[in-house]
C-alpha cells in the first residue's frame, strides 16, 4: 500500500500504521516523498514491513517492536532511538545518536553516522557499513556496536557492557574503554551480526573493545570518592 | 533551538529564484525558531553604489527620508516595509557614522552586496512583509530565532553584520560572550545589543582585519566557548563551522548549481534536483567554505 506524504498528513500515516487490521492481512507499506519529515514511523508495534522511499528527519522508527523499516535515503537525528525489537535498515547515511537508548532489535546503516551512535544503547545490534563519529556507544549498556569503517573520539567513553567491534581506526578511546581479546564465541556473535547485514567479511578483521570496568565497579582506590 | 539557513549559488542558473529558495527554507524552520526571522541578501548593485540596510522602527519613512537628505546629498531610498535600502555613492566611514547618530533607527547592515531584513514575528509572517520571493542575487543567509538568553526586539533578531558586507547566523549559545564583548569594546568595537551572537560578529569583523574567513573561524574554535553552528556570511561567499561538541544540527546539500545548508534536510526537501545532491554533515570543528 502506497502512502503519499505529499497528499496525507504525517499523523493519519503514523496512526494508520500504529493500528494494522489484523484481519486484512495487509504486511507491505511504502511511504513516498517524506521529505525530511520528523517522526515518520515512530511507535510501530505490528510486525509489517515498510519502505521510506526518501530522506526523512528526527526520530524515524523511533520505539519500533516488530515493525521491519527500511529507509532509502538519510536520517536526521535519533533513528529507531529506544527501539524494542525488530530491525530498521538505513541505506543512506544518519545523523547522530542513532539507536540511542535502543533496548533489542537490529538497526543496519549502509553509510555512515555522525556523533554519539550507539549512546546509552541498552541490547541493541547496531551494524554501521560506514564510519562513526565521535562519542559513539557513549556509556553504552549492552547489545553489539559493528563498525566496518572508522571510529571517532572517545569511543565507548564510560561503557559497561556493550561489545564495540571496529574494522578500521579508532581515532581514540573513552574513559574506560579499552582494547580486548576477541574470544570464540564473540567471532560467533560477530559472524552471525555480519551475516544479518549481507557482508562476508571475516570477524578476524576487526577488532573488539569493552569496558575495562573500572568506572562502574566498585575499585579499592576510589574508596576516598564515595 | 533557532533555525539557520544559506543558499550558495555556484552558476548563474537560479539567481533569480534565490529569494524564492531561501523563503520557502526559512518558513520550513519556522518550528524551530518562531519568535523572529531575517536575512542577508548578497546582490551587487549595477551602479555599484553602497548599500545601508536601516529598520526605522517607530520612525516614519519621510521624516527619516527629510533628515537624511540634510546630512547626506546623493542618496537613494529603496522602501521595504519598515526597512530602507538607503544607496549611496558615499563610502561607510562617512555614512556609518551619520546613520550610527539616529537614535530612532537601527543600522542592520551595509556594503557593496549586502541588503538585510529582520523583524519579530513568524517568520511566515516576516518573509511575506518583506517580500523575499522577488529576491535575486549570489548568496543569501537566514534564520529563524527561538530567544533564549536576550529580549524578541529587531536588535535581538538574526543576521547579525558588524562590518561591510558581513553578516553571521547562530544557532546555539556562548558562554563567554560578556567577557569577549568587553574585550572587543576596548578594541573600538560597538554593540548595539545584549546578544551573544552579535558578540561572535564583531569577533569575526575584528578578526577578518588580519585573517581570511577561514582564518578567523579556525582561531574561532579556540576563542569562541559554547555552542554554536555558524554560517558567516561575506561578499564572495559564505562558511560554516560547528563547535567541536557538535550538538547543534547541521546538514549541506551540494549539487553542481548551488550549496545548501540547513539545521534540518526539511529546510531543503523543496530545492531542485535535491534528491540528486551530496548530502552531508559538516563534521565538528571543521571549517566548510564556499567562494573567495
Amino acid at each position: 500500500m502506497l502512502l503519499d506524504l505529499k497528499k496525507l498528513k504525517l499523523r493519519s500515516v503514523n496512526e494508520k500504521l500504529q493500528n494494522i487490521d489484523r484481519k486484512k492481512n495487509k504486511r507491505d507499506f511504502v511511504i513516498s516523498n517524506p521529505e525530511g519529515n520528523h517522526a515518520v514511523c515512530a511507535g510501530l508495534t505490528d510486525n509489517i514491513d515498510v519502505t521510506i522511499r526518501g530522506h526523512v528527519g528526527y526520530y524515524c522508527a523511533g520505539m519500533n517492536q516488530n515493525a521491519n523499516i527500511t529507509v532509502e535515503g538519510n536520517v536526521g537525528t535519533g533513528v529507531a532511538e529506544n527501539m524494542m525489537s525488530g530491525s530498521v535498515h538505513v541505506k543512506g547515511n544518519a545523523s547522530q545518536s542513532a539507536g540511542a537508548t535502543a533496548h533489542g532489535g537490529t538497526l543496519i546503516i549502509d553509510g555512515d553516522t555522525s556523533s554519539r551512535c550507539g549512546i546509552s544503547m541498552k541490547g541493541i545490534d547496531i551494524i554501521v557499513k560506514g564510519s562513526v563519529g565521535h562519542m559513539s556507544a557513549f556509556m553504552a549498556q549492552s547489545g553489539n556496536l559493528v563498525v566496518f569503517g572508522d571510529a571517532g573520539e572517545a569511543l565507548g567513553d564510560s561503557l559497561y557492557e556493550t561489545n564495540i567491534y571496529v574494522k578500521g581506526k579508532v581515532k581514540s578511546l573513552g574513559a574506560d574503554c579499552e582494547e580486548k581479546k576477541m574470544n570464540k564465541q564473540h567471532k560467533i556473535k560477530l559472524k552471525e551480526l555480519l551475516k544479518k547485514a549481507g557482508s562476508n567479511i571475516k570477524p578476524e578483521q576487526f577488532k573488539r573493545y569493552g569496558s575495562a570496568r573500572k568506572l562502574y565497579n566498585f575499585h579499592i582506590d576510589n574508596v576516598s570518592n564515595y | 533551538m533557532c533555525g539557520i539557513v544559506g543558499i550558495y549559488l555556484k552558476s548563474k542558473k537560479f539567481e533569480k529564484s534565490l529569494g524564492g529558495m531561501l523563503s520557502k527554507m526559512l518558513v520550513s524552520m519556522e518550528s524551530r525558531g518562531p519568535d523572529s526571522a531575517g536575512f542577508a541578501i548578497y546582490n551587487r548593485d549595477k551602479n555599484k553604489l553602497f548599500k545601508y540596510s536601516v529598520c526605522l522602527n517607530e520612525m516614519s519613512f519621510d521624516r527619516f527620508k527629510k533628515k537624511i537628505k540634510k546630512k547626506i546629498k546623493f542618496t537613494k531610498f529603496e522602501k521595504n516595509s519598515d526597512h530602507v535600502i538607503l544607496k549611496s555613492i558615499e563610502k561607510p566611514s562617512k555614512i556609518v557614522p551619520i546613520l550610527e547618530d539616529f537614535t530612532e533607527i537601527s543600522l542592520v547592515g551595509y556594503g557593496k552586496s549586502i541588503e538585510i531584513f529582520k523583524q519579530v514575528g513568524k517568520p511566515s509572517n516576516v518573509v511575506k512583509k518583506f517580500d523575499l520571493n522577488k529576491f535575486s542575487g549570489s548568496h543569501a543567509i537566514g534564520h529563524t530565532r527561538m530567544a533564549t538568553e536576550s529580549a524578541i526586539t529587531t536588535d535581538g533578531s538574526h543576521p547579525y553584520s558588524t562590518g561591510e558586507d558581513e553578516c553571521l547566523v547562530h544557532n546555539g549559545s556562548l558562554s563567554n560572550h560578556n567577557n569577549l564583548r568587553r574585550k572587543l569594546k576596548k578594541n573600538g568595537s560597538k554593540f548595539n545589543s545584549d546578544n551573544d551572537t552579535e558578540v561572535a560578529a564583531g569577533y569575526i569583523s575584528n578578526s577578518l582585519k588580519d585573517r581570511n574567513l577561514k582564518q578567523t573561524l579556525k582561531k574561532g574554535l579556540s576563542d569562541l566557548d559554547g555552542f554554536y553552528t555558524f554560517i558567516a556570511g561575506t561578499h564572495s561567499g559564505f562558511a560554516v563551522l560547528r563547535d567541536e561538541i557538535a550538538c547543534k544540527p547541521a546538514v549541506i546539500a551540494e549539487t553542481k548549481d548551488y550549496v545548501a545548508i540547513s539545521s534540518e534536510f526539511q529546510a531543503m526537501a523543496h530545492l531542485p534536483n535535491v534528491n540528486s545532491a551530496k548530502i552531508f554533515e559538516p563534521e565538528p570543528g571543521v571549517v566548510y567554505s564556499w567562494g573567495k
